[in-house]
C-alpha cells in the first residue's frame, strides 16, 4: 500500500481490489419482504420499481397502439366509434409520454446506474428519491382513475379551448400529469446534486461516463422546464373549475398562449426523452467497439448544447397556429441549430466504431439500429423545421412518423439496448443471446413497416388524429397496421426470454462485456451499498488501452467499509492516480 | 422521377406549391445521401472491424479536429440553405397580392361556412375562379374550438380560432375539385370535417355567381349590408365617411391606418381591430376623442352585420 495523490492534491492510500463473482448477498436479497421494496431508499431498488412501472405502462400504451392500428385497417368502423377512438389515441399518447418514456431511461436506468457509475453509495438525497417514486405512483393513480371515470379525449396536448369544453375527465388526467411533474423535478434535482457532490475520488468531469453527462443535461431540463408544465396545467384546471379566462377565448383567454406555455415545456421534454438515449448509446458503442469514444468532450458538450438550444425552439410546433410570422421565422431559424450537436453525436459514434473491435451482441445491434432510425428521425426533423414545407406537413402523419422515429426509433431502441446491456448487472442473470437477436430483427422490420408508410401518407396529405380517412390512404394504413403487429410480436419475444432468464438464466459475470466504467467494477447484482470498497478513479471511462486492473482501484482503508474488507482479496499494489 | 414525385406528394395545384415541393425534394435527396452514407459506414465497420478475439486491442483515437470541424461546418451550411429557402417561400405564402378576391371562412364543430364578397354563402364547399388570388379571412365560430384549414394540393394550412382572425391565400393554377381537411383536432367529428375547393374558369365562375345570386335575392353583399347598418344602427351620428371629424374619428381611410390610443399603445386598424372596437368600444380609446361610444353592439348586431360594417369601412379609402 502506497500513498499517492489524486487530482485534488489530497493523499489517498489506494490498492487494487478484486471484484466478487456470484455474490451470496447483494441488493436483491439483502432485505426481504414487500416493505423492504416499497420503503427502500436504495436507488437500485427504486430503479427496479420504476422499471417495473414503466414496463407495465408500456404494455398498456402498446396495447392501445395496436387497438388504434386495428381500427385504422379500414376507413369504416372496425372496433369502436370515433369518440372511443379519440379517447384511445389520447391515452396512448399521454401514457407513453408521461408514464413511460419520460421516466424510462432517467428514472429506471438512471436511478439504478447513476450512483454506481459515480462510485457512490446512493444518490445525494435517498429519501427524496423514494418520494419521487411515490409521487410518480400517485400521479399514475390519478391517470388510471381518469380512465375509470371518463377517459380523456383531448389528445395528449390538452389544447384549449377543446380541453375546457369537453366532458371527459380532463382534470383528473392533467392533475395526474401535474403531480408526476414533481417526481420529474425532484429526480432531476437529486441527480444534479449527486453528480456534483458524490463523484468518487479521482472521478473528474472528464472521466465520467457519457451516460452521466447525458443524465446531467436531462436533469437540468427537467428542473427548468417541468414547472412551466405544472403552471400551465394548474391554469387549465382553474379555467375549467373556476371559469377564469386564461386560454379559452369564450372567457376572454388566448388559445395561442396555451400552446406557447404547453410547448415551452413539451418541446424541451422531447430532449428529456432523447438525451438520456444518447447517453446509453455512447456506453453501448464504446463498450462493444472496445474503443475510446471519439470526441468525448464534443459528445458531452453537445448534450448540454441540445438542452440549451432545445429550450428556445418550442414555437416550431405552432407555425400555422396563428402566431406572428416573425415568431415563426425566428423559431424556424433556431430549430435548425439543434441539428448540429445532434449530427456531431452521430458522426462521433461512427468514428468510435472505426478501427474498433466490434462485438455484435444484442445491445450493439440495438445501438446500430438506433443510429439508422434516429438519423431518419433527425433528418425528417430538418424537413419539418423548414417553414414552407412545414405548412404542408404540419399535423399530418408525416409528423406522427417523425416523432415515432425519434421517440421509439431513438429512445425506445436505446432503452432496449440499455436494458439488455445492464440486464446482467441488474438481475445477475444472462438473457438468451440468440432470441435477443431474433427479437431485435422483429422490432426493426416491424418498426419500419409501421412508420415508413406514415411518412408517405403524411406527405400525401393524410391528417393525424383521424378516425376515418379517404380511400386513397388505405394501402398505407394497412401496411402500417401489419407492421405494428410484427412490432408487437418482437416485444412479446423480448418479454418471454427476459422473464425466462430471471428463472433459468445463466449466472452473469460481474463484467460480461469487458466494459471499463464503475458500474462494471462491482458484482452482478451489485452489493447493497454498490461497492465493498470506496472506488478511486484514475482513468477515463473509455480508456480501453489500459489494463482492466487499473479500473478497480479503491481506498485501501476505508472506515465506512470496515467489516467488508475480509471478503475482499487484497492485492497491495502501487497505483498512480493521474 | 415524376412517378416518385407523385408517390410522395399530391399534385401541385397552387402557384406556390412547386416551390414547396422543390425544397421537399432537396431535403429528401440530401437526407438520403446522408442516411445511405451512415448505413454503409455502420455495416462496413461492423464487418471489417468485427471482434476477432477477446484479446483484440484498439488504437487510442481521442479526437480529430479537422474531421470534427468538417462535419460541423457542412451541416451548418446545409441548414442555413434549408432555412433561407423555406423562409423565402414562406414570405410568398403569407403575402397575398393586393387585388385578392376575399372570402370569409367560418369553421365550427363540425363544418365550414364560406361567404363571398357578393354575399353568396356556401357550406363545406368553396367555389373560386382559377388564376385569381383568393384571400381567406378565417375565424372559428364564437364559443367553438380550434380548427385548421388544410388543402394538400395547394400546400396550404392555417389554424382558425374563435374571437380572432387568421389569414391565408392561394391562387389555383388549374380547374378541378380539391379536397380540404380539418387538421386541428376538434372532437368526435374531426375526421369527417372535410370538404372541397371547386376551382372554375372565369366564365364558369361568373355563371355560377349569377345562378347563386338569382337563387337568393335577399343575400346582400357584406359591404352593402354594412352601409345599411351604418345608416340604421346610429353610427353616422358620430362617425363621418368624408374625412371630417365629429364626436368620433372618421371612417374614411381608417382601414389599415395606425391608431394611437389613450393608454399610449398603437395599433394598425385591421379587421380584428375594427371588429374589436365595434364590440368592445371602451377597451382602446383613440387619442383626442371621448370614451363614450355605447357598449351595446355585441347584443344588437349580428356577426354578419359587424363583418358588413368592417367591409363597408374597408371600402372607404
Amino acid at each position: 500500500m502506497e500513498a499517492t495523490t489524486n487530482g485534488n492534491g489530497k493523499t489517498l492510500k489506494v490498492r487494487y481490489f478484486d471484484i466478487e463473482e456470484n455474490p451470496e448477498t447483494h441488493y436483491l436479497n439483502a432485505e426481504k419482504g414487500i416493505k423492504s421494496w416499497l420503503f427502500t431508499v436504495d436507488h437500485k431498488r427504486i430503479g427496479i420499481m420504476y422499471l417495473a412501472s414503466i414496463a407495465f405502462f408500456f404494455l398498456i400504451g402498446g396495447i392501445l397502439a395496436l387497438v388504434l392500428r386495428t381500427e385504422l385497417l379500414t376507413p369504416t368502423e372496425n372496433l369502436m366509434t370515433a369518440e372511443q377512438y379519440n379517447r384511445v389515441f389520447t391515452l396512448h399518447g399521454a401514457i407513453m409520454v408521461f408514464l413511460f418514456i419520460i421516466p424510462s431511461i432517467p428514472a429506471a436506468l438512471g436511478n439504478f446506474l447513476l450512483p454506481i457509475m459515480l462510485g457512490a453509495k446512493d444518490v445525494a438525497f435517498p429519501r427524496l428519491n423514494l418520494a419521487s417514486f411515490w409521487i410518480y405512483s400517485i400521479g399514475a393513480l390519478f391517470t388510471l382513475a381518469s380512465l375509470a371515470v371518463n377517459p380523456i379525449d383531448t389528445g395528449w396536448t390538452f389544447y384549449t379551448p377543446y380541453s375546457v369544453q369537453t366532458g371527459s375527465a380532463v382534470i383528473l388526467m392533467t392533475f395526474g400529469v401535474f403531480i408526476m411533474g414533481f417526481s420529474s423535478i425532484l429526480t432531476g434535482m437529486n441527480f444534479i446534486v449527486t453528480i456534483h457532490k458524490l463523484r468518487a475520488p479521482g472521478l473528474t468531469w472528464g472521466r465520467m461516463p457519457l451516460f452521466l453527462w447525458a443524465m446531467y443535461a436531462t436533469s437540468v431540463i427537467q428542473v427548468l422546464a417541468t414547472p412551466v408544465l405544472a403552471i400551465t396545467l394548474a391554469l387549465l384546471i382553474m379555467e375549467r373549475t373556476l371559469g377564469i379566462g386564461i386560454f379559452d377565448p369564450a372567457l376572454g383567454g388566448d388559445p395561442v398562449l396555451y400552446q406557447h406555455f404547453f410547448w415551452f415545456y413539451s418541446h424541451p421534454a422531447v430532449y428529456i426523452m432523447i438525451v438520456p438515449a444518447f447517453g446509453v448509446i455512447s456506453e453501448l458503442i464504446g463498450t462493444f467497439s472496445r474503443k475510446t469514444v471519439f470526441g468525448y468532450w464534443a459528445i458531452a458538450m453537445s448534450s448540454l448544447a441540445i438542452a440549451f438550444i432545445g429550450s428556445l425552439v418550442w414555437g416550431h410546433h405552432m407555425f400555422v397556429s396563428g402566431q406572428s410570422e416573425l415568431s415563426t421565422v425566428v423559431f424556424s431559424f433556431l430549430t435548425f441549430f439543434v441539428g448540429i450537436p445532434t449530427g456531431i453525436k452521430i458522426f462521433n459514434w461512427l468514428a468510435t466504431m472505426h478501427k474498433g473491435s466490434i462485438d455484435m451482441k444484442t445491445p450493439m445491434v440495438y445501438a446500430c439500429m438506433f443510429l439508422f432510425l434516429f438519423t431518419i428521425g433527425g433528418v425528417t426533423g430538418i424537413m419539418l423545421g423548414a417553414i414552407s414545407v412545414n405548412v404542408h406537413l404540419h399535423d399530418t402523419y408525416y409528423v406522427v412518423a417523425h416523432f415515432h422515429y425519434v421517440m421509439m426509433g431513438g429512445t425506445v431502441i436505446a432503452f432496449l439496448g440499455g436494458l439488455h446491456f445492464w440486464w446482467p448487472k441488474m438481475t445477475g442473470k444472462m438473457y438468451n443471446e440468440f432470441w435477443g437477436k431474433i427479437a431485435s430483427a422483429f422490432i426493426f422490420v416491424g418498426f419500419n413497416l409501421t412508420f415508413l408508410p406514415q411518412f408517405i401518407m403524411g406527405s400525401q396529405g393524410m391528417p393525424r388524429r383521424y378516425y376515418s380517412y379517404i380511400e386513397q390512404f388505405q394501402t398505407m394504413h394497412q401496411l402500417s397496421t401489419y407492421g405494428s403487429y410484427v412490432l408487437g410480436v418482437g416485444f412479446v419475444i423480448i418479454a418471454v426470454y427476459l422473464a425466462h432468464s430471471l428463472v433459468k438464466g445463466a449466472q452473469a459475470p460481474a463484467n460480461p462485456w469487458g466494459a471499463r466504467s464503475l458500474d462494471w467494477m462491482t458484482s452482478s447484482p451489485p452489493d447493497q451499498h454498490n461497492f465493498k470498497y470506496q472506488p478511486v478513479v484514475s482513468n477515463g471511462a473509455y480508456d480501453y488501452h489500459k489494463p482492466m486492473a487499473d479500473f478497480t482501484l479503491g481506498i485501501a482503508e476505508d472506515p465506512a467499509h470496515h467489516g467488508h474488507d475480509d471478503a475482499v482479496k487484497v492485492e497491495a499494489e502501487k497505483a498512480e492516480i493521474r | 422521377m415524376e412517378y416518385l414525385t407523385n408517390f410522395f406528394l399530391p399534385s401541385a395545384e397552387s402557384t406556390y406549391a412547386a416551390n414547396v415541393d422543390a425544397l421537399f425534394h432537396f431535403i429528401n435527396i440530401v437526407s438520403l445521401i446522408l442516411l445511405v452514407g451512415i448505413t454503409i459506414a455502420i455495416i462496413y465497420f461492423a464487418i471489417k472491424y468485427r471482434r476477432k478475439s477477446q484479446e483484440d486491442t484498439t488504437p487510442l483515437i481521442t479526437h480529430n479536429t479537422t474531421l470534427e470541424v468538417t462535419w460541423t461546418v457542412i451541416p451548418l451550411i446545409l441548414i442555413l440553405i434549408v432555412f433561407g429557402w423555406g423562409f423565402n417561400d414562406y414570405v410568398e405564402m403569407r403575402t397575398p397580392p393586393a387585388n385578392s378576391y376575399e372570402v370569409y371562412v367560418e369553421s365550427f364543430s363540425f363544418g365550414w361556412n364560406f361567404e363571398h364578397p357578393n354575399g353568396i354563402k356556401e357550406s363545406n364547399n368553396l367555389t373560386v375562379p382559377v388564376g385569381t388570388p383568393v384571400r381567406l379571412i378565417m375565424r372559428s365560430r364564437d364559443g367553438d374550438v380550434l380548427h385548421s384549414f388544410f388543402v394538400p394540393q395547394f400546400r396550404l394550412k392555417q389554424d382558425l380560432m374563435p374571437n380572432r382572425n387568421t389569414y391565408a391565400w392561394f391562387e389555383a393554377k388549374n380547374t378541378g375539385q380539391f379536397v380540404y381537411f380539418c387538421t386541428e383536432y376538434c372532437g368526435g367529428g374531426h375526421s369527417m370535417m372535410n370538404g372541397t375547393v371547386t376551382v372554375l374558369t372565369a366564365a364558369e365562375f361568373d355563371e355560377w355567381n349569377e345562378e347563386e345570386l338569382g337563387r337568393d335575392l335577399d343575400a346582400l353583399p357584406l359591404a352593402e349590408l354594412g352601409r345599411l347598418v351604418y345608416q340604421q344602427a346610429g353610427c353616422q351620428g358620430c362617425h363621418s365617411v368624408d374625412g371630417s371629424s365629429r364626436v368620433g374619428p372618421t371612417l374614411q381611410g381608417l382601414y389599415m391606418r395606425e391608431r394611437e390610443f389613450t393608454d399610449g399603445s398603437t395599433r394598425i386598424a385591421d379587421e380584428d381591430y375594427l371588429i374589436e372596437s365595434i364590440l368592445y368600444p371602451q377597451e382602446l380609446v383613440n387619442v383626442g376623442y371621448p370614451n363614450n361610444m355605447p357598449n351595446i353592439y355585441q347584443q344588437t348586431l349580428s356577426e354578419r352585420e359587424v363583418l358588413g360594417l368592417v367591409e363597408f369601412i374597408k371600402e372607404l379609402q
